[in-house]
């Protein structure tokens, strides 16, 4: 699985702008963040629904900018339950600073 | 450029979506506004001003299913356009929103062409049913309009309870025959567009009008309370009206018009008759047949308003009325004991 599908983000360029592009990138880093911390925090308090929505929306912006592997692991997330221990947490962690990481190159092209 | 303008709402609550989406809808030519939680975009839909909204199903504090069903349930935003966006992963939550009234569904990521391709549809969907509901309303009252749409049309009635009101321009032939065609119709469009506001604000519906001769029921196709005290209301209402009229009248150097309005009340036999493609909701029965009566009677008498004996037992005491004595209506074995205001 790839860490971002080109396609994907070359699409959201070409219809919604680059520039826009660039501006919803940084919103996300800004958002990102604060979903991935409730994910903790409710999973620390055993509250199923919340984990389940901070989950969900993190799967949604990955979408959104053709972060497959990001989506793919908050999808497991969002479906999966609360998870036994909080290494899929971390390994959620590690995928989301890939992405991000992979996003800006590709914003910067 | 779409072929209507139109303004949208985006109710979102995750930021980058939100975004995203409102993105999408200006780069297509709309304008457009956003709601982060299901409680505002309701407010929001309530100000009229949006032709459609683009609900996101998991929303804080009221989620999609909340909204769309307050939707369903609201007069004024039952007929908004409602396309769905959502991450969802189940086939039972889209058939649950569809069962709720939304248009449409798109799952996100929403595909430009795909959201372009499904506003559109839905907008021309909502112009085509507005231009549909605007010519019902123009050859029908909005109760019939509204009743058929309701209940679908059949022919066939069903016994009512309530008041049949006739009304005529006194001596209108003679009237019409001194005047030129243009100013009898001006007369007429003005006489009927008074009488129609007085008996619509009672709760009646004006359901017939042959030359100068105006119908109306109280009663159906919605039941109403006390439609005889209603009716009464409505034709001093119009007599009021007329003095208004006559009074402008007056002030262009042209002659005074007079009204004579029958009233009777009892059970009627409601419901659309003549053939499937062309019909009418009417109301037969012998109240409506003594109220036509009565109106004629009016002119013998010399009084604006007759009615009935049922209708004066239903208003007496707080609508004063004399009593005429008896009269042989045509069509009527036994005399009719006759009111006046």
């Amino acid at each position: 699985m790839k860490t971002i599908d080109e396609n994907v983000f070359r699409e959201l360029q070409e219809s919604a702008g680059a520039d826009f592009v660039q501006e919803l990138l940084a919103t996300f880093v800004e958002e990102a963040p604060l979903a991935l911390s409730e994910l903790r925090r409710s999973w620390e308090a055993g509250r199923a629904a919340e984990f389940r929505r901070a989950a969900h929306s993190l799967k949604s912006n990955a979408l959104a900018f053709g972060a497959e592997e990001l989506a793919s692991r908050a999808r497991d997330l969002e479906t999966g339950g609360l998870p036994g221990d909080g290494a899929a947490l971390e390994e959620l962690q590690a995928a989301y600073e890939s992405a991000v990481a992979a996003l800006k190159e590709l914003a910067r092209a | 450029m779409p072929d209507f303008p139109a303004r949208l709402l985006v109710a979102e609550d995750n930021r980058v979506n939100r975004l995203l989406l409102m993105r999408s809808v200006e780069l297509l030519g709309y304008s457009v506004d956003s709601a982060d939680n299901g409680r505002a975009a309701l407010e929001r839909l309530k100000s009229g001003e949006f032709d459609l909204v683009l609900l996101d199903m998991e929303m804080p504090e009221l989620d999609g299913f909340e909204v769309l069903q307050r939707m369903l349930a609201d007069r004024d935003l039952r007929d908004i356009p409602v396309i769905v966006t959502s991450a969802l992963e189940g086939l039972a939550e889209v058939v649950r929103c569809i069962e709720l009234g939304a248009d449409d569904f798109l799952r996100k990521p929403v595909n430009a062409s795909l959201l372009k391709a499904r506003i559109a549809s839905s907008l021309e969907k909502k112009r085509l049913r507005d231009q549909h509901r605007e010519l019902a309303r123009r050859f029908a009252t909005e109760e019939v309009a509204q009743d058929v749409e309701q209940s679908g049309f059949a022919l066939g009635g069903r016994h009512v309870h309530g008041a049949a009101m006739f009304s005529d321009i006194r001596g209108f032939t003679t009237l019409a025959e001194s005047q030129p065609p243009q100013e009898t119709i001006e007369l007429l469009n003005s006489y009927y567009t008074l009488m129609f506001d007085a008996i619509t604000a009672q709760g009646g519906v004006v359901n017939q009008m042959v030359g100068d001769g105006l119908m109306a029921i109280f009663g159906a196709p919605l039941p109403l309370e006390e439609p005889s005290l209603r009716a009464v209301r409505a034709a001093l209402d119009m007599q009021e009206m007329i003095r208004g009229f006559n009074e402008d009248r007056q002030a262009q150097n042209k002659p005074p018009v007079q009204i004579g309005v029958g009233i009777a009340t009892g059970e009627m036999i409601a419901g659309y008759t003549g053939t499937n493609r062309r019909a009418t909701y009417t109301c037969v029965g012998d109240a409506v047949n003594v109220a036509a009566r009565l109106e004629n009677h009016t002119k013998a008498i010399g009084r604006g308003i007759a009615v009935d004996a049922a209708t004066h037992a239903a208003v007496r005491g707080r609508i004063p009325l004399e009593r005429m004595g008896s009269v042989a209506l045509k069509g009527k074995s036994a005399p009719t004991e006759v009111y006046a205001i």
